[in-house]
């Protein structure tokens, strides 16, 4: 039989999540016995028009001209997997989303703001443009994570993501709850699956991964204004790797 | 000759973000020789205005997946330097071993992943895995050690978890920095392997020289990477030292309208960062043992040709390794040990940080109002100030190849081995920041 055909795309991202594949090691040569790769802008020249059996992609959907390469992209893929958190839910890239196109593009660009190559829209998930069948969020990814999703896919099982908090992993570890620490952290309605990797570095969860399905946000508002933030602050924490959710109640599958 | 010649490469392969070559050229004669960036842009700007000083090197190490270690080390010393920051001795030296960490592993992959496959006629490193399995294996067993080496004092490679202002959130074990120093030991034979495979390619080198203005840290005390001053070289051998603070003389930005990256330029129409820049700035204070692979590699400064950026990426890697190694034996000698963070407290100020991260050098301008929320910010990207660099590059390469009668295909290959000889970090350099308004 042959191998299932993957490719890599990327979109308005850091290419972060990439890096982290190129940092796999063992795991990647072993990825690369189960699967073909037959394009991968990054690391490879190859390209191919052929149809896919996964596409991956990264990042976000923020101009009308790359809405062809995606539907291109759909079209030539039986699984679209979007993967980093630009792409699962427009991630860091939304953090801007609520400002008027014209204040932030004088913002970077200023005078030179209107010059058509400039052009953007919100960044958005990649669902916002095509259909994605199963989301891998994480800013970066969690390598064992994207290893398992791919494996459950390739021995047809239906990959998952964990719903529940971060807390749950973080108490696993018995770390000390950054909130004793006069912290905020947004543990208690992050989506787990990292490990808890922040705040087992000492360091409060931002929810790159998103939220879990049903997260109690009041709930989360009023613990980090009874731990002293002010509620201007509180009201826009989650906004670093969560805006879109918030702002559109969009949530990866 | 009279060649017609078509390049639309439109993305070139094997670089990070988007770029596109279009060179036309009819009866021999050049009509269009453009280097382009159409990466999305992100405005990052935008983002922090309004954030925490906490947040801040959390954001903007997502400027850039492959150089987020030196994000979050520049924005860190930006703010640092507005509130008065004091790091002790021990945070300085465990960052600047970070800094040895994150050079050895992007310029381990850029010449692995990135370039090799050009200097051994193949597309990618995917078939070489096949062909020349031990030279991957070889790159993966470097590139993992690599990926550890930050991880271990920075919590992981890509997006740092535990560089804060005033230190580390957590610390590696002397356990661990001693496994380290093992781990990297073991590479010795490997890096000795990766000079003689480079001295069997070296030859694939193309031949182009095209003397520019070099820019770089200059450091009194050590090669520089982590702190000094901004260098500028020039073709005819001047030197001149700015202050951090006035990077603007050096940066003067403009916008193309083939580029959402601005552009920049100092003393001619364009000057170049990075491996090379640095080398031809600080050749003198390489670790001696990165000073063996570069007479072996029959390297010399000042060295004008642009496609030995790679090779300088190498040396580079090398003096990361042994400096990185001398480090270790330092912390290790003390024994690494919890400290007491330095209090402050967030103020109305201004903070501006210079680094020279693996494609060059990096600038971050923050400032801050008296709760410690960003009002403005500035990131000069390394990317951003090599992009004038690669056109100019470009206008003097493609007359040269079309005076030796290089067809189509060797044109191309030419221009791609160009633009990714520079290892261009194209997400980064859209994605900049500018200071210029304030509320």
């Amino acid at each position: 039989m042959d191998k299932p055909k993957v490719a890599f795309f990327d979109f308005t991202s850091c290419e972060g999540c990439q890096v982290e594949i190129t940092n796999f090691d063992q795991q990647l040569l072993n990825l690369l016995e189960a699967v073909d790769i037959v394009e991968f802008r990054e690391i490879m020249k190859e390209t191919t028009s052929d149809p896919l059996d996964i596409a991956f992609i990264e990042g976000s959907f923020s101009r009308d001209q790359d809405l062809p390469g995606l539907k291109n992209i759909r079209q030539r893929a039986k699984i679209v997997i979007a993967y980093g958190s630009c792409a699962a839910t427009g991630g860091i890239n939304a953090l801007k989303n609520h400002k008027p196109d014209y204040q932030y593009k004088m913002e970077v660009y200023g005078a030179d703001a209107s010059m058509p190559h400039l052009e953007t829209h919100k960044a958005l998930p990649i669902s916002a443009a095509v259909k994605v069948d199963y989301s891998i969020p994480g800013c970066p990814i969690n390598r064992d994570e994207f290893v398992r999703v791919v494996s459950d896919l390739l021995h047809g099982k239906e990959p998952y993501l964990p719903n529940y908090a971060v807390c749950i992993e973080c108490k696993k570890k018995e770390n000390l709850c950054r909130f004793d620490n006069r912290e905020v952290c947004l543990g208690p309605i992050a989506r787990a699956g990292c490990g808890a990797i922040c705040p087992s570095n000492n360091v409060p969860c931002e929810a790159c991964r998103g939220f879990v399905d049903t997260p109690n946000y009041a709930s989360m508002i009023e613990v980090m204004v009874n731990s002293g933030l002010k509620k201007e602050y509180a009201l826009t924490k989650a906004r670093m790797f969560s805006a879109n959710i918030l702002d559109n109640n969009l949530s990866p599958k | 000759m009279e060649q017609t010649i078509n390049i639309n490469l439109n993305h070139v392969t094997r670089v990070e973000g988007h770029g596109n070559i279009i060179v036309n050229a009819t009866n021999g004669k050049l009509e269009r020789c453009e280097w382009q960036i159409p990466e999305s842009p992100r405005f990052f700007e935008s983002m922090i205005r309004g954030r925490h000083f906490s947040e801040i090197a959390r954001i903007t190490s997502r400027i850039c997946g492959i150089c987020s270690v030196g994000h979050q080390l520049a924005s860190i010393k930006a703010t640092e330097k507005a509130f008065d920051i004091e790091v002790s001795p021990q945070t300085d030296k465990l960052r600047r071993l970070l800094k040895h960490a994150e050079n050895f592993d992007s310029h381990l992959l850029h010449v692995y992943f990135l370039v090799a496959p050009d200097l051994m006629g193949a597309p990618s490193v995917i078939p070489l895995a096949s062909s020349h399995p031990e030279i991957i294996k070889r790159a993966l067993r470097l590139k993992a050690v690599a990926s550890q080496w930050s991880g271990i004092i920075c919590g992981r490679s890509t997006h740092p978890i535990r560089i804060i202002p005033g230190g580390f959130s957590k610390l590696p074990t002397n356990e661990e920095l001693t496994q380290l120093k093992k781990d990297l030991l073991e590479l010795a034979p490997d890096l000795e392997a990766t000079t003689q495979t480079l001295l069997s390619l070296a030859e694939k080198v193309p031949n182009f020289h095209r003397p520019t203005e070099y820019i770089g840290l200059v450091d009194e005390k050590e090669y520089g990477l982590y702190a000094g001053k901004i260098g500028s070289l020039m073709p005819d051998g001047t030197r001149t030292l700015i202050e951090t603070a006035d990077y603007r003389f050096i940066t003067n930005e403009w916008v193309s309208p083939l580029s959402t990256a601005k552009y920049t330029k100092h003393l001619m129409e364009s000057y170049m960062v990075g491996a090379l820049a640095r080398i031809n700035l600080n050749f003198d204070q390489l670790h001696p043992e990165a000073k063996k692979p570069a007479e072996a590699l029959g390297f010399k400064t000042p060295c004008y040709n642009p496609y030995f950026n790679s090779i300088a990426q190498y040396i580079e890697a090398c003096h990361s390794f042994f400096s990185g190694l001398d480090l270790i034996d330092d912390l290790l000698q003390k024994g690494l040990v919890e400290e007491k963070a330095p209090s402050y407290q967030p103020k109305a100020a201004r903070g501006i940080s210079a680094l020279d991260v693996p494609r060059g050098i990096l600038f971050h301008d923050y400032e801050y109002d008296a709760e410690g929320i960003c009002t403005s910010a500035n990131c000069i990207i390394p990317t951003n100030q090599n992009h004038a660099n690669i056109q100019e590059d470009m206008d003097k390469l493609v007359p040269e190849m079309l005076e030796q009668g290089r067809n189509q295909k060797e044109m191309e290959l030419g221009l791609e081995m160009l633009v990714r000889a520079y290892d261009p970090c194209i997400s980064c350099s859209t994605h900049y920041l500018d200071v210029t308004f304030k509320k």
